[in-house]
């Protein structure tokens, strides 16, 4: 334990050597600064009962609630336009405040101005040395999407099945596959994969877009994997193109992996 | 009370070493760093508990692999009484010594929907090579504390190659689509560490002379640690014993 205790005192002074040098967790989203202290109180006014005064996600609803306020002191977050691995933008945070966790008791924060988000985020990043030892990762590119048509819905069932998506997500996409009663959070927390054909939203965006990108990234910290090395462009919107038809209850064209034909 | 005399006169030992060391030009660390090596046996001592079936019906390429049941590998003793996959290293002896990482990578396979080997030991940015080995979609997912967490997918024959930063004992890996496949990466900062083969052996090799912490770390017994003394140009000889 000697090592762990001489990291933490490393990375004791690494953040006091980078607080000292001004190098402090700063914000900058579009051409708003955010201000550490003045994220401080709104953290407290706001924050602090779900996340905890020390950022770790231990408020004191946290016992209440399902799924688990994210701990801020890891670093993981699951919505991001940055690979798996990597820390999100400034700007993946501000969207994230503002839009809330869906299925989940994160809000969204719009009644907050512009700038009090800001400044909440640079609150928020000064809870892990991360944000000060590493650089955020590059945003994925998200091409133009190819125009959907039977070929590329068909093409992303199949994918569904040879990516073993349906393991977690069920044949069906309900949600229900064979390994799903099984799948914990990086906490140990039991989480259930998405059911794509409830029809509720996504926690990262409801664009085809953000679909992209979750498939692309993954969500950190969850066992949702991210797919960029194993598939290319075309194939990520195949799926995008796929999900569409269980997300509005049709059945996808000669796929024998729907069954929800006129159920919905 | 003998063995607290002994240990406080180890922990002067070690505040000696750490205080007085750094101070003291080390030509002679250098020169002599060909030389020794600590070697040795972990043991257990008890009734191994009965290993568990591996249900894996949920995918039958991975069924398709095995002729028989697979049986978890959570705590495996040779008839000898070896303890297999226990990581053994160097804990503290080398301050803050910076150690290049070798260019030939480690590698993970994943075949039959188990890991291969079980624990897996590297250095911190050495390379990790991750080998999907199966007929199956597998995620490869390290869920560590210090170290970036990530989480990919990897269809048959797809290479994966990662590393680690920083020094973490150990990083547990999942397959979350294969929820029976678990495994362990220990990352050091140095190159003295070794994972416990079948019958419970190890060898750290080419230590410095030097006093030393030597751990042992096994992912359900938990970790102990003993003191050594290496001297140049002779083997030492440790053996440790996990009871339950
Ligand atoms: C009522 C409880 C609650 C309050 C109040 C709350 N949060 Fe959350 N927050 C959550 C939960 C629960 C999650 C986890 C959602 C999930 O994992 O699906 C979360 C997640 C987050 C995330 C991470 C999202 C990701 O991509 O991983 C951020 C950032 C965040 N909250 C910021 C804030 C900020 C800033 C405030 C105050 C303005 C705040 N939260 C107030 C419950 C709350
Ligand atoms: C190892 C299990 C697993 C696999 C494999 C997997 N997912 Fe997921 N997926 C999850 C879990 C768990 C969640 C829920 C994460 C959460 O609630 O934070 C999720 C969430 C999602 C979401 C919702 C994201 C959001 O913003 O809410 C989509 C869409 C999705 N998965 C699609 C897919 C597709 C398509 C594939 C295959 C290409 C796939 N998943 C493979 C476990 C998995």
């Amino acid at each position: 334990m000697q090592t762990k205790s001489r990291t933490t005192v490393f990375l004791a002074l690494l953040v006091l050597i980078a607080g000292a040098s001004g190098l402090a967790q700063e914000a900058k989203v579009g051409h708003l600064d955010g201000n550490q202290r003045r994220g401080k109180d709104l953290y407290q006014r706001y924050c602090i009962y779900c996340h905890g005064k020390y950022g770790d996600g231990q408020g004191e609803n946290a016992f209440y609630l399902d799924p688990k306020p994210r701990d801020f002191t890891t670093a993981v977050f699951k919505c991001r336009s940055t690979p798996t691995g990597t820390l999100p933008l400034d700007s993946d945070l501000y969207d994230t405040i503002s839009r809330g966790v869906h299925g989940s008791g994160m809000p969204s924060w719009k009644p907050l101005t512009r700038q009090e988000r800001v400044d909440l985020i640079a609150y928020i990043k000064s809870f892990s040395p991360k944000f000060t030892e590493e650089k955020p990762g590059t945003a994925i590119v998200i091409p133009d999407e190819p125009r959907n048509s039977p070929e590329s819905v068909t093409r992303g069932s199949e994918l569904f099945q040879s990516m073993n998506c349906w393991q977690c997500h069920g044949k069906e996409g309900r949600g229900n596959g064979p390994s799903a009663a099984s799948l914990t959070d990086s906490k140990g927390h039991p989480i259930a994969p998405f059911d794509l054909t409830s029809g509720t939203k996504l926690k990262c965006g409801e664009s085809d877009k953000g679909i992209f990108r979750d498939l692309t990234t993954g969500l950190d910290g969850t066992p949702m994997p991210s797919f960029s090395d194993a598939l290319k462009p075309d194939q990520i919107w195949d799926l995008v193109h796929y999900i569409a038809t269980l997300r509005r209850g049709k059945d996808s064209p000669k796929s024998e992996l729907s069954e929800s034909n006129g159920s919905h | 009370m003998k063995t607290n005399k002994i240990a406080q006169l180890a922990l002067l030992a070690i505040a000696w070493f750490l205080l007085i060391c750094p101070l003291t030009p080390s030509v002679e660390a250098e020169s002599a760093e060909a030389g020794s090596s600590v070697a040795g046996t972990v043991k257990f001592q008890g009734t191994p508990p009965k290993g568990t079936r591996m249900e894996m019906s949920a995918d039958p390429n991975c069924t398709k692999a095995h002729p028989g049941p697979v049986i978890t590998q959570d705590i495996e003793v040779s008839a000898a009484g070896g303890l297999e996959d226990v990581v053994v290293y160097v804990s503290d002896g080398f301050g803050d010594k910076a150690f290049p990482p070798p260019s030939q990578p480690m590698v993970l396979e994943q075949k039959g929907c188990s890991y291969r080997p079980h624990v897996v030991a590297l250095q911190a940015n050495q390379k990790l090579e991750v080998v999907n080995a199966d007929t199956t979609t597998h995620n490869i997912h390290p869920m560590p504390v210090n170290n970036r967490e990530w989480n990919k997918i990897q269809p048959p024959g797809m290479p994966v190659e990662e590393s680690f930063a920083r020094e973490e004992i150990a990083i547990p890996v999942k397959c979350n689509v294969h929820p029976w496949m678990k495994g362990y990466v220990a990352v050091f900062k140095h190159p003295y560490f070794a994972v416990t083969d079948k019958n419970g052996n190890f060898t750290l090799k080419d230590l410095p002379p030097g006093n030393y912490t030597i751990k042992a770390w096994h992912e359900k017994l938990g970790t102990q640690s003993q003191m050594v003394t290496v001297a140049a140009g002779q083997s030492g000889k440790i053996d440790f014993i996990f009871r339950q």
